[in-house]
């Protein structure tokens, strides 16, 4: 949606032949890089409060189910032609070329379509930015002070944004729910399953962690050009006096909590959110364009011991994809988007390929309602532009562009993004081939339960919103 | 003095576009020729002389200086049309946003800019042309953003240039309208819209009529400026069509009435929810511009958009033209994702053959240039494109993009971005 981003960039914030001389033969695979602990509940560790806004999560009724005759892009391993996937208790009990289905299994026939695990975003402003756009739900950005770590998504998402069953039925299941770009230090995210729900809290991803915003560049040195900071080296000194505070923070903290005696230190939302960062239990996701700013990005990070999980909107991550690989460092990165500001002049659509290849987890993200549907036509196009380029990737690679990669940003790998055996049963069913343009999803699971089905209109989701307000396909309100 | 200049330059590149290639015959052989015009050729020729199309078909002798392009196993299409863009007119954000340009809009008088030219400030060197021309978009229609009366929309084709007046196919298009949401803009109410569209239309009139007084200073106060009022005689008079944003099915409607009222020719841009009153639409024989990309209720005015829009018109007999109604910035940055854009409408419920069409001749038709441009057919100039494959299939690739006759070997900012960091890091200097 052009406004969306138009509003988010306001208030905060081919090609011909290229030579192919110098491009390695094959992609390197992403080295293995330090995962979160697996198991954690979300803030479990934060100190003192646990888990004040627990998930209600559950997953929907399910059925076993076999889909048979079918190609399975697994996001593990190559394209399994032909193939079949069992689907129990919510989990992924078998997958190869063939499985035992047991009688009470729903069968489907898979000739001639495709199955995906379902798409994961890193980048939405889902519930926050809702449709219909309008001031009283524009929930996105706390655009009252440069650092609002104190701020979680979750807090304004309004889960009735009609947006959420259409990305649904584009098949994306999982997305992080981001604060917006207007401040350096934005606020707490959240990861939520897209699934009909009454509260944020029952959409939100068992065991996933939480993340943290930041934004370098022009969005924050704009938003407070008056009060500061408003050029790109205040920016730099308002995060390390965010850290400084932050570590302080979580020395005093950390001793108390060692020899709990006297009375607690007081608490402060803002410094609780970035200790846990500093303790490695919130994921930094950095929205960082210019190559020079990443640059400087990690350099910080590195004086204040905590990790970057991703960059995000890196237009320019083709200029320093080395060094993304060897930081560890996953790339949350656009297709095709750039040239609307000066900081995304330099974005092109080689720069998926050419930061895959140089051996950095690569993510095809979306931050909008629209490419958020389609991340499967986003990664096709970065796999075009990239052959185009001479680079040398296989679709299979691209599928994991849109999956596991992105999982691997959220921390939710061992939960979800590929389909191997035990992993939850998120998964879709596509007419043809994803990567080209004319696949449709056909159905979407989430946790085994069938939640989207084309076929059938009657059992469509449509938010409380949509009542009364919006037409369904026979254009009755 | 350099208007009129200008002007002049116009008026002959719109009667007949100087050839751009030199007295040179090219030969695409051995395609599956798509001439949109009539049924797909196989193992077709398309004979390209002096920048025109001058034969095609199966049986096409190729004279023997012919330069040939082996088009066996491609797909030749027409040039795609992209009809609604602001292509050229802004880079990097605009001055107060980014400190790059925006010359998308004029600084309007209470909503109103009819003179207005956007065109005019193209800047044939903004690095958004090259990749769109290289994904296959050979025109687009470069028009004026916002106000209730924007100005005037033209036709460009994307050739290198050092002027907007080369480019320009056919200037006075349309005049471009927005409906908006009246509360937003000039007004602040629908009623009121239409209200002080009809003082406008009395107002163009009056000053059409009794032009001698209004010179004199003899006239009561009129509606617009001068300037805005002679820019829309052509529209009163049904001679230029009005190009109306409106998305809401019962403003779509009102819409309807308003040009069969007045006898204007109503081009209805968007169109959210056009499908719920399709049979209206084509009743009124009225073309609707609009995507395949888009299914957000994004304000109260377009609740019940959906992606079948194009195919439930075009099935009720509506003429459609697509154009990119998608993610993304499709009216600069990415005008080059129109094929993305007719690719998603087959998806939904398009035929392939009406996609291409309606990127193609139809635009060609409404735009009032078909004797020039939107099919491959003898006579028209040779806006063609030779494809690796499906033209909108991801996997596919523009090989060859004439423009005019001729093709650009320009690199992209983003094919020299692209080269420079090939190599990591990028090698600056030679050893």
């Amino acid at each position: 949606m052009r406004s969306t981003r138009l509003l988010l960039a306001l208030v905060a914030a081919g090609c011909a032949t290229a030579p192919a001389a110098t491009v390695p033969a094959q992609a390197p695979v992403p080295v293995a890089m330090p995962t979160p602990a697996p198991n954690l509940v979300a803030g479990a560790t934060s100190r003192p409060n646990a888990d004040p806004f627990p998930s209600t999560y559950a997953p929907f009724a399910s059925r076993t189910t076999v889909i048979r005759n079918v190609n399975i892009y697994t996001g593990a391993g190559p394209l399994i032609r032909n193939g079949a996937i069992l689907l129990q208790d919510g989990k992924v009990a078998a997958v190869g070329a063939t499985v035992n289905a047991p009688a009470n299994a729903v069968l489907i026939d898979g000739q001639g379509k495709y199955v995906t695990p379902g798409l994961i975003d890193t980048h939405s402003h889902l519930g926050v930015y809702p449709a219909p756009g309008t001031a009283a739900h524009s929930d996105g950005n706390e655009a009252t002070a440069p650092v609002t770590a104190h701020v979680w998504a979750e807090h304004s998402v309004w889960p009735q944004d009609p947006q959420f069953p259409r990305d649904l039925a584009g098949g994306t299941t999982t997305i992080q729910v981001l604060p917006g770009s207007a401040n350096l230090i934005g606020g707490r995210s959240v990861t939520l399953k897209v699934v009909p729900s009454r509260s944020a809290q029952g959409m939100k991803f068992p065991g996933a962690p939480y993340g943290l915003k930041m934004a370098c560049g022009e969005n924050p040195k704009r938003v407070y050009a008056s009060r500061g900071p408003s050029t790109r080296m205040a920016n730099v000194a308002g995060y390390r006096a965010a850290w400084i505070g932050a570590d302080a923070y979580r020395r005093k903290w950390d001793a108390w909590l060692a020899k709990p005696e006297g009375d607690a230190p007081a608490r402060d939302l803002n410094n609780e959110t970035l200790a846990e960062v500093l303790r490695g239990n919130i994921l930094v996701h950095n929205h960082c364009y210019q190559a020079d700013e990443m640059m400087q990005m990690i350099d910080i990070a590195k004086e204040f011991g905590y990790q970057i999980r991703s960059f995000h909107h890196g237009v320019e991550s083709y200029k320093i994809a080395d060094v993304l690989a060897r930081e560890g460092i996953s790339a949350s990165i656009w297709s095709d988007w750039g040239g609307f500001k000066m900081e995304a002049l330099d974005g092109i659509k080689a720069n998926v390929g050419l930061t895959h290849v140089a051996g950095a987890r690569t993510i095809v993200h979306s931050d909008d309602a629209s490419y958020s549907q389609r991340l499967n036509q986003e990664a096709a196009k970065s796999l075009a532009a990239a052959r185009v380029a001479g680079l040398n990737i296989s679709d299979e690679d691209a599928i994991r562009w849109i999956t596991i990669n992105p999982a691997w940003a959220l921390g939710i790998d061992r939960m979800t993004g590929s389909l191997e055996v035990g992993k939850n049963a998120d998964l879709v069913l596509w007419s043809g081939n994803p990567l080209s343009v004319y696949a449709r999803t056909e159905k979407v699971w989430i946790d085994g339960a069938m939640l989207f089905d084309r076929s059938d209109t009657s059992q469509r989701w449509r938010t409380d919103f949509e009542l009364g307000y919006v037409p369904n396909e026979g254009g009755r309100r | 003095m350099r208007n009129s200049m200008l002007l002049r330059l116009t008026a002959l590149a719109t009667l007949s576009l100087a050839p751009v290639a030199s007295a040179q015959v090219i030969a695409i052989t051995g395609g599956t020729v798509y001439p949109v015009s009539g049924p797909k050729i196989e193992n077709g020729t398309v004979l390209i002389r002096d920048g025109r199309i001058v034969a095609v078909g199966a049986d096409v002798a190729v004279p023997a200086d012919a330069r040939r392009i082996d088009a066996r196993g491609k797909w030749v299409t027409p040039g795609f049309i992209n009809s609604a863009t602001s292509l050229g007119l802004s880079e990097a954000g605009g001055p107060q946003f980014s400190g790059g340009y925006d010359d998308t809009g004029a600084r309007a008088t209470d909503g109103i800019s009819a003179a207005f030219e956007s065109w005019k400030g193209l800047n044939p060197v903004n690095t958004f042309i090259i990749p769109a021309r290289q994904e296959g978009v050979t025109s687009v229609v470069v028009a004026p953003g916002g106000g209730m009366v924007g100005g005037k929309a033209a036709v460009i084709d994307l050739i290198d240039a050092t002027s907007a007046a080369e480019m320009v196919r056919r200037a006075s298009t349309a005049m471009v309208g927005d409906f908006g949401s009246p509360g937003n803009g000039s007004t602040n109410s629908r009623a009121e819209y239409w209200a002080k569209w009809r003082t406008l239309l009395d107002d163009v009139k009056a000053y059409q009529t009794r032009r001698p007084a209004y010179e004199a200073g003899n006239s009561r106060t009129l509606a617009a400026s001068r300037a805005d009022l002679e820019a829309l005689i052509p529209v009163v008079s049904g001679q230029m069509p009005l190009a109306l944003s409106v998305d809401r099915a019962s403003d779509i409607l009102a819409a309807l009435t308003f040009a069969k009222e007045n006898s204007l020719r109503l081009w209805i841009m968007g169109g959210a929810e056009a499908w719920m009153v399709a049979r209206e639409i084509a009743a009124a024989k009225v073309p609707v511009f609009t995507g395949a990309m888009n299914n957000i209720p994004t304000d109260f005015n377009s609740l019940g958009q959906r992606q079948e829009n194009a195919a439930m018109l075009r099935a009720a007999g509506v003429t459609v033209v697509l154009v990119g109604n998608g993610p993304g910035d499709g009216a600069s940055f990415n005008v080059r994702n129109i094929r993305q854009e007719a690719g998603n409408a087959v998806a939904y419920g398009l035929s392939w053959d009406d996609a291409l069409r309606s990127i193609t001749l139809t635009p060609a038709e409404v735009l009032g240039v078909a004797a020039q441009i939107g099919a491959i057919a003898t006579g028209l100039d040779a806006n063609v494109v030779v494809w690796s494959g499906d033209p909108f299939e991801f996997s596919s690739v523009a090989e060859q993009v004439f423009v005019r006759g001729r093709t650009f070997d320009t690199k992209s900012r983003q094919q020299q971005l692209t080269e420079r960091y090939l190599t990591l890091p990028p090698a600056y200097r030679r050893p």
